[in-house]
């Protein structure tokens, strides 16, 4: 591999981490509260509120349905409002965002819903509001699951980050299509594999670790 | 609610030591809840006294856990009302029934222990949700731990404790803010016999330490037994009866009761229970219960001195609970002579016991 295709391959894993990286943050901010809101307010949650509940489900399951390259394409307008651009990998963040927000949504409101309601019933017979049954209660106890969701929606990110090259954004998967698949260059398209093996690879074991060291169920 | 056999003297039974309703810490009223056709609920009236240990008891789906939940708003009744300490509640918010709930502890058949949380994070717990500062949090949490034996335990998460170090811990919390209440959800029915007597026997120290009220609610007339001080039978939404736990238990007047009490209660030996006939024997078999004062009195010496001829004890004995002696007598009397028999009911009668024909047998041996 030529200096000059190596030293693309370093910018391309730094664009692929910083998609990931970024937009997996961002979802971590909204999808966390997201999937408290779909627990809290479905049937027998403690904000109660099934109107809320069904919009909710019903804006989350419109953006999953979506196929995320015809999403990358269609959010361009409200991806130039927020970055000022359409172009590059920056502007991939937003659509990688508004893809995986509801897609770790779903995966936290699992977590939360393993919760024993025995746990929130002895919180609230303490005297806990919402807030504290959510603080004390909900996340603490469902932790192990919200950090190993948060790995999955990770490792889904670094495969959606491929698609984000359709909009100049760069990223690992645009480096081997452009290079490995379309110029032949068979020796980047194993650099890039490899690279993605050790990342996903990488990320995993972290996550895994720390839901080890989190889970205190016994 | 009916009337139980009382003895002299006795200071347990309602109907003569009726301390001042001010002194009520629980007073339910006409409670009504139903879900959907069923009614778990069906106009429930009772009170709770400071100090005192009630024990209600039914059979799963009686009511049971309903009733226990409306104490703290956890559950709102459809009609009645609920006073606590002299405050009604059930029409409250759930804003105005986060401060009531601090005044009310509760341990739960499950124990409902925070698994992220060590034990003392979790004895602290109610503490937190006051608002008080961590160090007064710690040092309580320690007090408590050192009460219910778990001192060394205090760093350690939930998943390492056996069931009844895990109530312990459940009992602690529900302490930690002083409640004028301790709420009982059946804590001790997923314990083996010797942690449930136990956790009981730490309830009751609680109980008598602390001045501590308990309502706790159970299945299982053991627990009734061994702690409570008076009892509710509830069936199907309604107290089908109550009153003092020795009485109830000398003398049940419902068959829930009764089925309820099942192997606690004395019963004739199977073999000679088998071998009763219902037509005249060669000897007749009485069921003798005397309670209080009639129990601790010399009755047989007294009968045999009374009525000449003979009978015999051929099973029972006297059981104490609460201190008031509860004893069933199964008497065999010879003979065909039925004033000699007569004259042994009437006298066992006039010592206000309970006696019943059962039955005859050819040969009581």
């Amino acid at each position: 591999m030529s200096p000059i295709l190596f030293e693309l391959l370093l910018r391309s894993i730094w664009e692929t981490v910083l998609m990931t990286a970024a937009s997996g943050l961002i979802s971590l901010v909204f999808g966390l509260p997201l999937g408290l809101a779909l627990i809290a307010t479905e049937r027998g949650g403690i904000a109660e509120s099934l109107w809320v509940n069904r919009a909710l489900g019903a804006v989350i399951n419109g953006f999953r349905s979506v196929p995320f390259i015809i999403l990358l394409v269609a959010l361009i307008p409200v991806t130039r409002l927020i970055v000022g651009t359409s172009i590059g990998t920056w502007a991939a963040i937003v659509p990688l965002s508004i893809a995986a927000t509801p897609y770790y949504a779903r995966i936290a409101e699992v977590s939360l819903r393993e919760v024993d309601r025995g746990l929130i019933e002895a919180a609230r017979a303490m005297g806990g509001n919402r807030w504290t049954i959510i603080r004390e209660v909900l996340v603490p106890e469902a932790l192990p699951g919200i950090v190993a969701g948060f790995t999955v929606t990770l490792v889904t990110l670094i495969g959606a980050s491929a698609m984000a090259g359709a909009i100049g954004a760069g990223g690992l998967g645009d480096l081997a299509i452009r290079y490995g698949y379309q110029r032949f260059e068979t020796s980047v398209m194993i650099a890039v594999v490899i690279v993605l093996i050790i990342l996903v690879c990488g990320i995993q074991w972290v996550g895994d670790r720390l839901v080890v060291r989190l889970d205190r169920r016994g | 609610m009916n009337q139980h056999i009382t003895a002299s003297g006795d200071t347990t039974d309602p109907t003569r030591a009726r301390p001042d309703a001010s002194q009520d810490v629980v007073r339910l009223v006409e409670l009504k809840r139903r879900f959907g056709v069923t009614a778990a609920l069906d106009g429930i009236s009772l009170t709770v006294r400071k100090g005192e240990i009630l024990g209600i008891i039914g059979r799963s789906g009686a009511g049971k856990s309903t009733l226990i939940r409306c104490l703290n708003g956890l559950e709102r009744p459809d009609s009645g009302e609920v006073f606590i300490e002299g405050r009604e509640i059930s029409r409250l918010g759930e804003r105005d029934l986060q401060p009531l709930r601090r005044r009310i502890g509760m341990i739960f058949q499950h124990f409902n222990l925070l698994s992220a949380k060590t034990v003392e994070d979790n004895v602290a717990l109610p503490l937190k949700i006051e608002g008080r500062p961590k160090a007064e949090r710690l040092a309580r949490a320690a007090e408590l731990l050192d009460l219910v034996g778990l001192s060394e335990k205090a760093k350690a998460y939930p998943a390492s404790l056996s069931g009844g170090q895990k109530q312990r811990v459940g009992i602690a919390r529900a302490l930690a803010a002083r409640p004028a209440l301790l709420l009982s959800d059946e804590a001790t029915s997923a314990l083996d016999p010797e942690t449930t007597r136990s956790i009981l026997a730490l309830l009751k120290d609680i109980n008598r330490q602390l001045g501590l009220t308990i309502l706790l609610i159970t299945h299982e007339m053991e627990v009734i037994r061994s702690i409570a001080d008076r009892v509710a039978v509830i069936d199907a939404g309604r107290i089908v009866e109550q009153g003092p736990v020795w009485s109830v238990f000398a003398d049940p007047q419902s068959d829930i009761t009764k089925s309820l009490l099942g192997a606690i209660r004395p019963q004739l030996p199977a073999e000679l229970a088998a071998r009763l006939l219902p037509a005249a024997g060669a000897e007749t078999i009485l069921r003798v219960d005397v309670a209080g004062e009639a129990a601790s009195g010399p009755l047989l010496s007294d009968l045999a001195t009374a009525v000449p001829g003979a009978f015999r004890l051929v099973h029972g004995g006297i059981d104490h609970i609460q201190q008031q002696p509860v004893g069933t007598l199964f008497l065999s009397v010879p003979g065909s002579d039925a004033n000699h028999l007569a004259d042994i009911i009437t006298f066992l009668k006039a010592r206000q016991a309970r006696v019943e024909v059962l039955g005859h047998v050819a040969n009581p041996v």
